[in-house]
């Protein structure tokens, strides 16, 4: 049994860590998007700051630091200040229970490998992703123009018809795995089928649920093709059009955080999470499960990006029409499936 | 301690929005005080050991029907309200009828205070015990209700939706 101070102590290293590796993470994000759309549009990308334009983040970063912060005349101030603020808030709080490894010891102190490990984990993350939903509607409402305003209630009705589809597609996992922990989850994908192919959820009756889920996903963090909120061509740039530098760099270090908590999502709900491959010696046995997981959720963003290259953006109805005529019933359905297997298996 | 300490503190934020509820005059003030109470309700549920509970109340209540509350305050750009005087029935009857029912809910928990007691986390509350209860114990209440909102929901849908000769019309006209 651990002691208070060395649990508190523990807890706020490891979440200071893991901010700084979001955050870290986030930065590069942009980084790999611009320099993948720049090279899938036949551009270099980014090239000067740096080798292979690697500080260019460093360089923005100070560029929305040192940048004019205009607070338009007609906005609602207290809800325009708030609504960025929440966004990161919210984006960042879900990282805290996604596990990225398993056990390890350091320095004599035995500690899972995610700020805390809670039974209802996944709940959670649903629950604060529905609240991210705050950040854009306000920061829409409270700029007091029509071209936000517009982008607001788009992300608001897509976000609330999307979330009954992605909460749908993952209740199908849960059925599997018997619990909303996500590291029971990540266990119940252990060994493999014949031989070779690994026992994960997407090759594990789960393959419909991953995609849906991946549908959902792209429209919860509007994305491309789903990124109507923002939609240049139409809204200017939609709820943050009245945005500037910093507070306009946190709307966009929100919609990178929610994106890489959806690729840990997938990963550790479909993609196995850190399981793989494993040999070697003791510390590459330590290192592989991280390296795995971190691998798998690479592979997730770069397929985001990869389709924000290739795709172009959806109607709004038919953006609706998908989401309620067709991912809706298509999750219902994998769902009573799954129940029903399940059912008659045990 | 540290949970009594925590549950006083969501307690008096959630009384407090619910205060802020009320005397607002903006209606998306309103409506954020709202999500306020639901939030630090869901806490209260967590502290309590009713975790699924609590995570229920932060996805439903908070996370869908109250985006569905500022959605509407925003597509209908609801402006600020305007303050009345007070009516008299309010000063003659309310305020009196709010102070009985305090009076009657403080003495109510005083009587009982003492008895019963139950420890934090003891009453069943992880998600396996509540799925149990809803689709065991309790499946013909549960089924019942989720007819009887469908049905609300019908409802809404008819009275909501055009008449289908005028939509017809409007077809026609344009």
């Amino acid at each position: 049994m651990q002691s208070v101070e060395s649990f508190v102590v523990i807890s706020l290293i490891k979440s200071v860590i893991a901010v700084f590796v979001l955050l870290t993470a986030v930065a590069y994000s942009v980084w790999l998007e611009r320099k993948v759309v720049g090279h899938i549009q036949n551009r270099w990308g980014p090239t000067r700051v740096g080798p292979f334009g690697l500080l260019q983040p460093l360089a923005d970063g100070i560029k929305f630091l040192f940048k004019e912060d205009i607070t338009p005349p007609h906005v609602y101030k207290t809800l325009y200040i708030a609504a960025p603020m929440l966004s990161v808030i919210f984006a960042l709080t879900s990282i805290s229970v996604i596990p990225i490894g398993n056990w390890v010891t350091i320095a004599g102190v035995h500690t899972p490998l995610q700020i805390t490990d809670v039974n209802i984990a996944l709940l959670i993350i649903l629950g604060v992703t529905s609240m991210g939903v705050y950040g854009v509607a306000l920061a829409g409402w409270s700029s007091n123009s029509k071209y936000s305003l517009l982008g607001g209630l788009r992300a608001s009705a897509q976000m609330v018809s999307y979330e009954i589809s992605l909460g749908l597609s993952l209740i199908g996992v849960l059925i599997m795995a018997g619990s909303f922990s996500l590291r029971d989850i990540v266990d119940s994908q252990s060994g493999v089928f014949w031989g070779f192919i690994p026992r994960w959820n997407i090759f594990h009756g789960q393959t419909v649920a991953f995609f849906v889920y991946l549908m959902s996903a792209f429209a919860e963090t509007n994305r491309m093709p789903f990124d109507l909120p923002e939609a240049e061509t139409e809204l200017v740039a939609g709820y943050h059009t009245e945005y500037s530098a910093m507070k306009f760099a946190m709307f966009f270090m929100a919609e990178y955080a929610n994106m890489i908590t959806v690729a840990c999502l997938a990963t550790l709900l479909f993609l196995g999470g850190w399981h793989g491959p494993i040999w070697g010696p003791a510390w590459m046995q330590a290192i592989l499960p991280v390296f795995w997981f971190l691998a798998k959720v690479f592979c997730f963003l770069f397929l985001y990006i990869w389709i924000r290259g290739t795709l172009p953006r959806f109607r709004y109805d038919q953006l609706m029409a998908f989401a309620w005529k067709f991912l809706f019933p298509l999750a219902v359905a994998n769902l009573v499936i799954t129940g029903l297997v399940v059912a008659l298996r045990s | 301690m540290l949970h009594l300490a925590l549950f006083s503190i969501f307690g008096a934020i959630c009384v407090a929005g619910a205060v802020n509820l009320l005397v607002q005059r903006h209606p998306i003030n309103s409506a954020l005080s709202l999500i306020a109470v639901m939030a630090s309700l869901a806490v209260e549920y967590l502290l309590l050991g009713a975790e699924f509970v609590a995570a229920v109340q932060v996805i439903i209540y908070a996370g869908a029907i109250m985006v569905l509350f500022v959605f509407v305050i925003m597509l209908l750009n609801a402006g600020e309200e305007e303050r009345t005087t007070g009516s008299r029935v309010a000063i003659l009857f309310g305020i009196p009828g709010v102070l009985l029912g305090g009076v009657l809910v403080a003495w109510t928990l005083i009587q009982r205070s003492g008895t019963d007691e139950v420890a934090l986390g003891a009453l069943p509350g992880s998600p396996t015990t509540i799925g149990w209860l809803l689709f065991h114990d309790f499946l013909l209440p549960f089924e019942v209700t989720s007819l009887l909102i469908l049905i609300a929901i019908m409802g809404a849908v008819v009275l909501a939706g055009k008449p289908e000769a005028e939509t017809r019309q409007a077809g026609k006209g344009h």
